[in-house]
């Protein structure tokens, strides 16, 4: 039975695999809120709230995947 | 004699049903438990609906459009990503961002060093430690505009206690210690208050987490002469963290909307020093009235302030987990 589950986690692709995903979408979010408070370059705020959202929108589905 | 659980329990049932008025109970009777469960959360939900998710969806809709709330009569018109891409463009907004970081950042951290500092300190249960627990809770029970009138005077160059200590400290004249007017120095006074107003609810939050450690764990490090340095950041600080990470995540989403104290303080001012996003949103918004742009501004504050507590909650089970 264990070996069975194993080999489904196994033959799940990547894009679906939540632990990866998750840390991806973490990733986004991070850089996009570091880009919104910088105060560097212009360019890098503009697109601040597209890499947030995105990686707000990938969290809430990716969250959703089974363990 | 006693009774059966199980005999109570179905007694106390059988004294409810009775009590339960005819009419009311043929009603509730046709209904499963899983409608009933839905009566009783449904005044909640309607709730929740009508004041925090219908102004939310609003907000979004007025965000692609171009309303504006002091012509309420005015054709509204769609004007696509127009609004979202004023916000992301505009230095004055961009500066107001960089401005609230600030805030955030330091008002975090001092909130955080010295709220643990005290927490511990009371949590080692001095003589009077009940009464001084009191006393560093009380900033925190004062209203903002309280708070904020009262450190204008503290602030005041020529009449106020905190110009005068300073003064008698350093040697500099009352006259030159000017905490709002400064350009430098204005930031700064506005997170000494808001450091002073809400260091005592970082602390309660830490004392919980203190307070949840259980004592045979420090009986075990004792025993196995561990040192109280060793003790302090194997044990203490890993057991509080989670509680460590919740007061930085409500303060954290707290002090992104600071709006009360800057606005009593300094107005956003001198110049546009401490013109955090929420004053420049208002402006937006009840100044220059271009509703559907400030809109658009708020929910940019929004996303990113949900995004930041959606990895923070993430952080935060991994921490319960370990």
């Amino acid at each position: 039975m264990t070996m069975d589950t194993t080999k489904t986690a196994r033959k799940r692709p990547f894009f679906f695999r939540r632990g990866p995903m998750e840390n991806i979408a973490t990733a986004l979010i991070a850089i996009g809120f570091l880009m919104l408070f910088q105060p560097f370059a212009l360019i890098l705020y503009t697109y601040s709230l597209v890499t947030l959202l995105a990686g707000t929108v990938m969290f809430i589905i990716v969250s959703k995947f089974p363990e | 004699m006693t009774l059966s659980h199980s005999s109570i329990v179905d007694k106390a049932a059988e004294t409810a049903a009775k009590a339960t008025p005819a009419p009311i109970a043929v009603r509730v009777r046709g209904l499963s438990d899983r409608a009933i469960a839905w009566l009783f959360i449904a005044p909640a939900i309607s709730l929740l609906l009508a004041i925090n998710i219908f102004p939310l969806l609003w907000a979004v809709y007025l965000s692609f459009t171009n309303y504006r709330a002091n012509r309420p009569n005015a054709v509204v018109e769609g004007v696509g990503l127009r609004n979202y891409q004023r916000v992301l463009t505009d230095p004055d907004i961009w500066q107001a961002m960089q401005t609230t970081a600030h805030f955030v950042f330091w008002t975090i951290l001092l909130q955080m060093l010295i709220g643990f500092a005290l927490a511990y300190l009371i949590d080692r249960k001095f003589r009077g430690h009940a009464f001084w627990t009191t006393i560093v809770l009380i900033p925190m029970m004062l209203s903002p505009a309280v708070v904020g009138n009262f450190w204008r005077f503290l602030y005041e160059p020529q009449i106020g206690l905190f110009a005068y200590a300073v003064s008698f400290l350093s040697g500099i004249p009352t006259s030159q210690i000017q905490m709002l007017g400064n350009v430098s120095l204005a930031p700064w006074a506005i997170i000494v208050v808001d450091t002073w107003m809400w260091t005592p609810y970082v602390m309660l939050i830490c004392l919980a987490g203190l307070r949840s450690i259980p004592d045979y764990i420090y009986e075990a490090a004792e025993v196995d002469r561990a040192s109280a340095w060793r003790q302090f950041w194997s044990i203490t600080v890993p057991m509080a963290l989670p509680f460590i990470m919740l007061a930085v995540l409500f303060r954290g989403i707290e002090n992104f909307k600071m709006f009360d104290m800057v606005t009593l303080l300094t107005g956003g001012g001198p110049g546009s020093v401490t013109e955090v996003a929420s004053i420049t949103l208002k402006r937006e918004a009840f100044e220059t009235w271009a509703t559907g742009r400030s809109s658009a501004f708020a929910i940019v504050l929004f996303v990113a302030v949900f995004g930041l507590a959606n990895i923070y909650v993430k952080a935060l089970n991994k921490v319960k987990q370990r």
